[in-house]
């Protein structure tokens, strides 16, 4: 690896331009470190401004537009900023939750990759003072036909299981795709969820004077040394050459490493509390300081390291996993750590804070860094870069042009298709059921997880859809936001608030930041019309080989609150001889779906527009219904339009259904299998159709009667008829013969 | 009756089972494994998880440490010892228990609801279920595939000594019910004299109607029987 010759060599060295690219930096930003410095940086103080200023730490080109998130809403109590965001879910209960990516380091290592996001994102929670209950997962890989996919699909896989499984906490709900888009470039975005009481939230501000920085949980090694550069650039044929900055995650350590902080938070000896990530001690330093606007200054002799004769350098820029810097209050070092020794963790007083605001670095007691903390934080390169908006039109497909199928043809092509089997192959590997609170696992539109020791819940799904937002990025944006929403609602929960991780391309070009301020718009559209505020996210640029940039794909995480719990709902049929209606109104739009991606590979058009009207209208009405408990199963309407949807009902559940042709003569391919949004399925019992159909039109929603639930068929009056058995068998296949 | 939860670093289970066992009225405590005394108990859970890591081998340091001499020396005495997952693994380290769980037969971790058969309901910790009880009880494990000796089979047949083999839905035993590739489907067994029992599955998960099923609930009521 290249970045050797730094390790060894002594930071008196000359920086030359070669140096400061290698850094990721630009010459105009190392004249700008110049001018802040007011003098040359050594090879330390380079290394940590270019930890700061990479994309992945400074945020530099999203940050205008990451402003415009709508944030704000009473159940917030701590928005984006801080390491997670936190929102509140009634009697002195808060939920703490983030995603993350962990995209480059998965490419090239998948299961170290993978498995170390799930570590970071679980620190990030765990932080704030919260207990994590939950873990969910986006992962996107290539076509399931390149040669790397198998390799890739099974490595992240185990890793992401490896390292929940092991600390314990159990892995819940996510989505596993498959487009060539991700070809050279995989996602690996992981989501915690955390409890913890309202009076009992840890920040990342440093406050007071010379109190103790502490270091504490595993020593410091010479892995993962400028990872958060390699995620902030592109890949290219030497990207295999990277392996040694991909951390490595050790899950023992960390479930140590959680119980002794969780323990230690019990009372108040902590001031502040900040995991090392990305840019390990350098990063979570600087951003303490620049929070509590003081200075920091570290002994680097005192850090525990794991191999012999590290160097500052090496120090301040290690990823070793599993490490957190704490700011103690005075005198309760001791009693600190004593907890630390029991879990067998060290536990180091390394620094002090100081009133300099300065970063200052001491080793063999003489100064080997200094730098202003602004410079490093609130005075880093911000960039308003170019962009492009894109020009979309509609495309009319005419069907009577396209080979002639039949709806059982097109239906078993979708249900079969890899980014529709059934992804059990993959949540089997995941423990889901670990802490006994699981109410209901991965497979239903969100997963539900017990509030422990209560009797209310909280629902969490995570959404993407990369087609529509290339497509038309404001729509696509505002789409994966609203089903989000949905899926959170057809488990009868109250849909609280999102976290993003916003995957995109090389941010310097154009179009790849048009893409970026587009989705970013049309999530901040919707966010604002729900009343769905943005509380905490991760923007990873960069997303692409060789000039071929990913798909824009924004995956939302979302939390949502069942205040009391009685029986999970799902989308499993629950009786026979029960009536299903369709909510909202079906137009039969068929650009971009999955029905003509899977049958014709036609890729065209515009997605489906959203109307946040309906939306809101929708899903409102629907939870009127779930509270009074009039719905028996739902389901939201999304990829494959409803006869998917109606299929998936079937499939889950011993009962299949009996569905008429729609009254008004509509073409049955744009009916069936059309993606309007704003959809959902409900199963009533037929006495209580009066009083459903009161409550519907009370509230102006459009609705079908499209028939009724029977046993073991799936069957559409006149098209087609499956049993349950078949349909499951067409589902499963995929995974398993892969 | 009075129990006691062994506490490794990298359990995981060790709060489940303790809510489990407080929930069918046990008293107990949690033990945590550089004690180097045992308090005075009925029964011994080493719970699941990944004790130590599970570096080296599965179980194999929790085998070694301070507490598990205790735990020996009291189920040798009589106590009973319950060790399920990372415990049933942890006790066939110690020699409490013999045979070993090997790597998933599909080479990876295992997550779901599998059926179970009671092979044997005249035991301390299986007198409430009837005869060949078919239950759904939870699996979670890398290395959860049982194998020993044809001796030692051979005495678990003949001395009774087999808890609960995997099945399906209708109870048939065969290979498309072995989730792990456990030898005669074997998912939990017990010591000669029936006071320890080391399984795989998970009973604590299985006690609440909400979160799965109360198939569990009979294992933790034989013990007051």
């Amino acid at each position: 690896m290249e970045s050797t010759c730094f390790q060894v060599c002594s930071i008196k060295m000359k920086i030359t331009n070669q140096i400061i690219e290698k850094h990721g930096l630009k010459l105009e930003e190392f004249k700008n470190i110049k001018k802040l410095l007011k003098r040359e940086p050594n090879l330390l103080e380079l290394g940590i401004f270019s930890a700061m200023w990479n994309e992945h730490c400074s945020y530099k080109s999203s940050r205008v537009h990451l402003k415009k998130l709508h944030t704000k809403g009473k159940q917030v109590i701590q928005g984006p900023g801080e390491n997670a965001g936190v929102i509140d879910i009634g009697d002195n209960d808060a939920i703490v939750f983030k995603i993350e990516s962990h995209n480059h380091p998965s490419y090239i290592e998948p299961f170290q990759g993978a498995a170390t996001g799930v570590g970071g994102i679980l620190r990030d929670v765990f932080t704030m003072g919260a207990r994590p209950i939950a873990l969910l997962n986006s992962i996107h890989f290539g076509s399931p036909e390149h040669s790397k996919t198998k390799s890739l699909l099974n490595g992240v896989v185990s890793g992401i299981g490896g390292y929940g499984n092991c600390i314990g906490i159990p892995t819940v709900a996510g989505e596993t795709k498959f487009n060539e888009t991700y070809n050279e470039n995989i996602l690996v975005n992981a989501m915690a969820v955390g409890h913890v009481k309202k009076d009992k939230i840890f920040y990342s501000k440093a406050k007071g004077l010379n109190k103790s920085v502490v270091y504490v949980g595993s020593k410091t090694g010479r892995d993962g040394i400028h990872g958060a550069s390699m995620a902030s650039a592109e890949f290219d044929e030497s990207s295999a050459g990277k392996k040694p900055t991909v951390q490595v995650g050790d899950p023992f350590t960390e479930k140590l490493l959680m119980e002794a902080c969780l323990e230690l938070m019990k009372d108040n000896s902590i001031i502040s509390i900040q995991d090392m990530g990305a840019a390990g001690l350098t990063s979570s330093s600087v951003e303490m300081a620049s929070k509590g606007e003081l200075g920091i200054e570290l002994e680097l002799d005192k850090v525990p390291c794991r191999e012999e004769n590290m160097t500052p350098y090496e120090m301040m820029l290690s990823e070793s996993q599993e490490r957190m810097l704490i700011i103690l209050e005075d005198k309760k070092e001791q009693k600190a750590k004593k907890i630390f020794d029991k879990w067998d963790l060290d536990f180091v007083v390394i620094g002090r804070t100081t009133n300099t605001n300065n970063l200052t670095l001491k080793f063999n007691n003489k100064i080997v860094g200094e730098i202003p903390i602004e410079a490093l934080a609130s005075k880093a390169p911000v960039y308003d870069r170019q962009w492009i908006k894109k020009v979309n039109k509609k495309k009319e497909i005419n069907l009577k042009d396209l080979k002639k199928i039949k709806i059982e043809e097109a239906l078993i092509k979708i249900l079969s298709s890899p980014n529709h089997s059934n992804k059990s192959w993959v949540t089997n590997q995941y423990d889901q059921s670990v802490m006994c609170d699981t109410v209901q696992k991965s497979g239903s539109d969100a997963a539900i997880i017990r509030i422990h020791n209560k009797d209310k819940a909280i629902a969490v799904t995570v959404d993407s859809s990369a087609n529509y937002c290339k497509s038309h990025p404001i729509t696509g944006g505002k789409q994966v936001v609203c089903e989000n929403w949905r899926n959170l609602i057809t488990v009868g929960a109250k849909p609280l608030a999102i976290t993003n991780c916003l995957n995109f391309g090389n941010p310097e070009n154009k179009e790849v930041m048009g893409e970026f301020v587009e989705c970013l718009q049309g999530i901040k559209e919707a966010c604002e019309f729900l009343g769905f505020p943005v509380v905490s996210g991760n923007v990873s640029f960069y997303n692409g080989t060789n000039n071929k940039n990913i798909y824009p794909t924004p995956v939302i995480g979302g939390v949502g609150l069942i205040k009391k719990l009685s029986y999970p709902l799902n989308h499993s049929f629950k009786k026979e001889n029960n009536i299903l209606l369709l909510i909202g109104k079906t137009f039969g739009h068929l650009e971009q779906s999955c029905f003509l991606k899977e049958n014709y590979s036609i890729n065209e058009g515009m997605p489906p527009e959203i109307n946040l009207l309906n939306e809101k209208n929708n899903g409102e009405t629907l939870i009127k219904l779930i509270e009074k408990n009039l719905i028996l199963s739902s389901h939201d309407i999304s990829n494959g339009g409803l006869i998917t949807a109606l299929s998936e009902m079937s499939i889950s559940s011993n009962y299949g259904a009996k569905i008429q042709k729609p009254k008004k003569l509509t073409n049955l391919f744009k009916y069936f299998f059309g993606e309007d949004q704003a959809r959902y399925i409900i199963e009533i019992d037929t006495d209580n159709l009066p009083k459903v159909e009161k409550i519907l039109k009370d509230n102006n929603i459009y609705y079908e009667n499209i028939g009724y639930t029977q046993k073991k068929y799936f069957e559409i009056e006149g098209e087609l008829r499956i049993s349950n058995k078949d349909l499951f068998k067409i589902n499963n296949e995929w995974y398993n013969s892969y | 009756m009075k129990s006691s939860v062994i506490v490794f670093p990298g359990s995981n289970c060790d709060r489940d089972i303790a809510i489990a066992l407080e929930k069918m009225q046990f008293k107990n405590q949690m033990v945590w494994h550089k004690e180097t005394k045992l308090p005075k108990t009925d029964l011994i859970v080493v719970p699941g998880g990944f004790s130590y890591g599970d570096y080296l081998r599965s179980g194999a340091i929790a085998g070694k440490s301070f507490i598990i001499d205790e735990v020996i020396k009291a189920a040798n005495l009589g106590c009973l010892v319950l060790g399920i997952c990372n415990g049933f693994q942890i006790l066939t380290e110690t020699g409490l228990l013999k045979g070993t769980l090997l790597k998933n037969k599909n080479l990876k971790f295992i997550n779901k609801d599998v059926n179970l058969k009671v092979m044997n309901n005249y035991t301390r910790f299986t007198n409430k279920y009837k005869k060949e009880k078919i239950l759904k009880i939870n699996i979670a494990h890398n290395e959860g595939n049982f194998f020993t000796d044809a001796n030692h089979i051979e005495e678990l047949k003949k001395e009774n000594l087999i808890a609960f083999k995997y099945c399906d839905e209708k109870g048939n035993i065969n290979e498309d019910s072995n989730p792990n590739g456990s030898l005669d489907n074997i998912a939990g067994i017990f010591n000669t004299n029936k006071n320890i029992l080391g399984m795989m599955p998970h009973p604590e998960r299985m006690v609440d109607e909400l979160i799965s099923n109360k198939d569990g609930v009979n294992l933790f009521s034989s013990l007051f029987n």
